[in-house]
């Protein structure tokens, strides 16, 4: 888990999601400027970058989580297994439930822990009984490894739970409605270092599925989890390329200077 | 803050932390004045209020007590049902005016029997008796005419000075100047309630009874104008909750922030600050004139209250929608849930107790709003309950506010103990609802 070497394996796979020529605006601010990007299928791709660099920003207009905000305008072209999400005929619902998203500060709802989990399949009709129901719960559970602190405890409020549980909990709740993109908004950053580790170790298992996307102010974990990293800076794309890549031997001076402490 | 200037630092001040500075003794005056003047503040307040409880409940707790005459009635059969055949239907022929000398002559009868001398005529000793009696008769008559032919004891209310007498409203010295009533009556009835013929008791009517006429104050009740505020307050939430949580919703998920939404909100504001009796015009060109709803009906009554409390309601449903935190509309977006889904599973849920109390809240204000209800003919003299909704929203009734208004309007002064009455059993109400408001936020309240 903790190496840097080159010698990673990265599974060349399809490309999941494709962007090309993205820009946002928020208001006449100049968020994110002419990103292209392909995201692979089962990888885990790291954005990685000094705050502000809109890093976060673009990880939510892969599933148009933007759309919420009043101001904010996307321009350019993403396509999802090649259909462009913009397209004014894709409803950002149906969308969601595909690009599935774990965000910066755990936010369970304040209801017991299997109603968290349950919630989206229970509006996507993904089961047709209890039985079906408490299957995909506890599925979704054992694959964020909460299982077995919460099977006594599924009842209990979901806000009662651990901060790291809170947001293992919330990855099974985004996992339960069985995304193909999972995006993680800096998941770790109010997190102790254990319960890091084991987010960390869950991200890992769920490349076998999903694609990841993951934002993250660490450098260190931007190493130890991905497969594929971006530095953005300014709201440009500075550099893509494989992890080992950008942390060893980047072509851009910018992205040397990041990964060395020197800027950002 | 010192300013570091270009050779470095400034010298550190060297005072002793046990004497105090000028400037730390000023600071500490000047705080210290300040409690006070918050103290003086909240003494005041607190006091203010000492006073008016004290004067509300020190007039109107007597209004609950009444003073009942009790004595034996034969209930003479030739009178009472002239046909003989116990039917309540013909019964109801013989008018209350016939009851009137049965009352009268059981009491003089009952005097006499008890040995008391009094020079007193029998029309005296009738007015002792309140002119509600031969009524209070009737109807108890009426509902058991097995009971006539025999004789039955009975406590019928006393007049409403004699009332006055044992309450101390009334003195021997102003019976010399008083029409209704003459010392020597006084000194009689003193000597009936020694035999125990005369008791002071809870009086239930208060409360259930339906208004009485200036010259009976010891019959006067309750019972229409709470019924009247209790429609009201159905309409009220059957319109004003439903209205206001859904303009609520939709202002703050859904709408567009624009010049438009703007103007609304600014208008929605203002409308709080509305005098309400401008909302009792609005009613009454509307809903009277315009949609010809009847006058001193419920149903007005509730609308024009409904236009009231909506901003009240408003105002606190977005306050509390505001105060669900954007993570988790957030986390059900982020889930695949539609904006509706997320609004109504999860933003709603945890609003409820806000929106439940700021919507009491509004309630126990429309509950003791009186102005508007002047204007649409609220203030009438009614008789008569209400019929069960919602035939009986269109009723004339009354309303508790109004009622203390109409009873202080009244020259009898035990109009002023009933007033007072009146606004305890409305403060009672408020203080109910606005407990079940604070019980409310306190069980619902969630944390996360």
């Amino acid at each position: 888990m903790n190496d840097m070497s080159v010698s990673r394996d990265v599974d060349t796979g399809e490309i999941k999601m494709r962007a090309r020529g993205v820009e946002v605006f928020y208001g006449d601010t100049h968020a994110i400027k002419s990103v292209d990007v392909d995201i692979e299928d089962k990888t885990v791709t790291a954005f990685i970058g000094p705050s502000g660099c809109g890093k976060s920003t673009f990880l939510r207009c892969l599933n148009r989580m933007n759309d919420t905000i009043d101001v904010a305008r996307v321009k350019g072209e993403i396509t999802l297994d090649g259909e462009d999400i913009y397209d004014p005929k894709v409803d950002p619902v149906q969308l969601r439930a595909k690009v599935g998203m774990v965000f910066q500060k755990p936010n369970p709802f304040p209801k017991s822990i299997y109603d968290n989990v349950a919630y989206g399949p229970r509006i996507h009709g993904l089961s047709t009984s209890k039985g079906e129901l408490d299957e995909i719960v506890e599925k979704s559970l054992r694959r964020a490894a909460l299982w077995d602190e919460a099977k006594d405890r599924l009842q209990e409020p979901g806000t009662g739970l651990s901060g790291g549980q809170q947001q293992r909990l919330c990855i099974a709740r985004a996992v339960a409605t069985n995304p193909e993109v999972l995006l993680m908004d800096e998941p770790c950053s109010a997190l102790d270092p254990i319960a890091t580790a084991q987010v960390e170790e869950l991200i890992d298992e769920l490349r076998t599925r999903y694609s990841v996307v993951i934002v993250t102010h660490s450098m260190q974990q931007a190493a130890r989890v991905s497969q594929k990293t971006a530095f953005f800076h300014l709201g440009e794309l500075v550099e893509y390329g494989e992890t080992g890549k950008i942390f060893t031997n980047p072509d851009d001076s910018r992205t040397e200077s990041y990964i060395t402490g020197r800027i950002g | 803050m010192s300013v570091t200037t270009e050779g470095g630092a400034p010298e550190p001040r060297r005072t002793s932390l046990l004497e105090l500075d000028a400037r730390t003794r000023r600071r500490n005056r000047s705080e210290a004045r300040f409690r006070a003047y918050g103290l003086a503040a909240v003494t005041v307040a607190v006091m203010a209020l000492v006073l008016l409880l004290v004067s509300i409940l020190s007039n109107g707790l007597s209004s609950f007590r009444q003073t009942f005459v009790s004595f034996p009635i034969t209930l003479d059969a030739d009178v009472l049902d002239p046909s003989g055949n116990r039917n309540p239907e013909e019964m109801q022929s013989v008018l209350t005016f016939s009851y009137g000398p049965l009352v009268q002559q059981a009491f003089v009868d009952h005097v006499a029997a008890l040995g008391i001398e009094t020079d007193l005529p029998a029309s005296a000793l009738g007015d002792m008796i309140s002119d509600q009696a031969p009524a209070q008769l009737r109807a108890a008559v009426l509902s058991n005419p097995a009971m006539v032919g025999e004789t039955i004891d009975l406590q019928l209310l006393a007049n409403g000075r004699v009332d006055g007498f044992f309450k101390g409203r009334v003195t021997m010295e102003s019976a010399e100047r008083d029409a209704l009533i003459s010392p020597e009556q006084l000194i009689l009835a003193e000597q009936l309630r020694a035999e125990g013929s005369i008791i002071t008791r809870f009086n239930w009517d208060f409360i259930t009874a339906p208004d009485a006429s200036g010259q009976r104050p010891e019959a006067a009740g309750l019972g229409v104008a709470i019924m009247g505020s209790f429609y009201m307050m159905l309409v009220v939430l059957a319109f004003a909750l439903p209205i206001g949580v859904a303009a609520s919703i939709y202002l703050e998920e859904f709408a567009p922030k624009n010049r438009l939404t703007d103007l609304i909100e600014v208008n929605i504001s203002n409308l709080a600050a509305v005098p309400s009796i401008v909302f009792g015009i609005l009613g009454l060109a509307i809903f009277i004139n315009f949609a010809g709803l009847p006058q001193s009906a419920p149903i007005v009554g509730g609308l024009v209250l409904t236009l009231m409390t909506l901003p009240t309601i408003i105002i606190a449903t977005r306050a509390s929608l505001r105060a669900v935190p954007p993570s988790i509309r957030e986390a059900a977006l982020g889930i695949g849930a539609s904006k509706m889904q997320s609004v109504f599973h999860h933003v709603l849920p945890l609003a409820a107790p806000g929106i439940l109390t700021g919507t009491i809240i509004g309630l126990a204000q429309a509950l003791g709003e009186t102005a508007p209800l002047l204007l649409i003919g609220m203030v009438a003299f009614v008789r008569e309950y209400p019929a069960a909704p919602l035939d009986g929203l269109f009723d004339p009734a009354s309303a508790l506010p109004v009622q203390v208004y109409s009873w202080t309007q009244r020259s009898d002064p035990a109009f002023v103990e009933r007033a007072s009455g009146a606004i305890i059993v409305l403060l009672v109400f408020l203080i109910f609802m606005n407990a079940m408001a604070v019980l409310l936020r306190r069980r619902f309240e969630r944390r996360w």
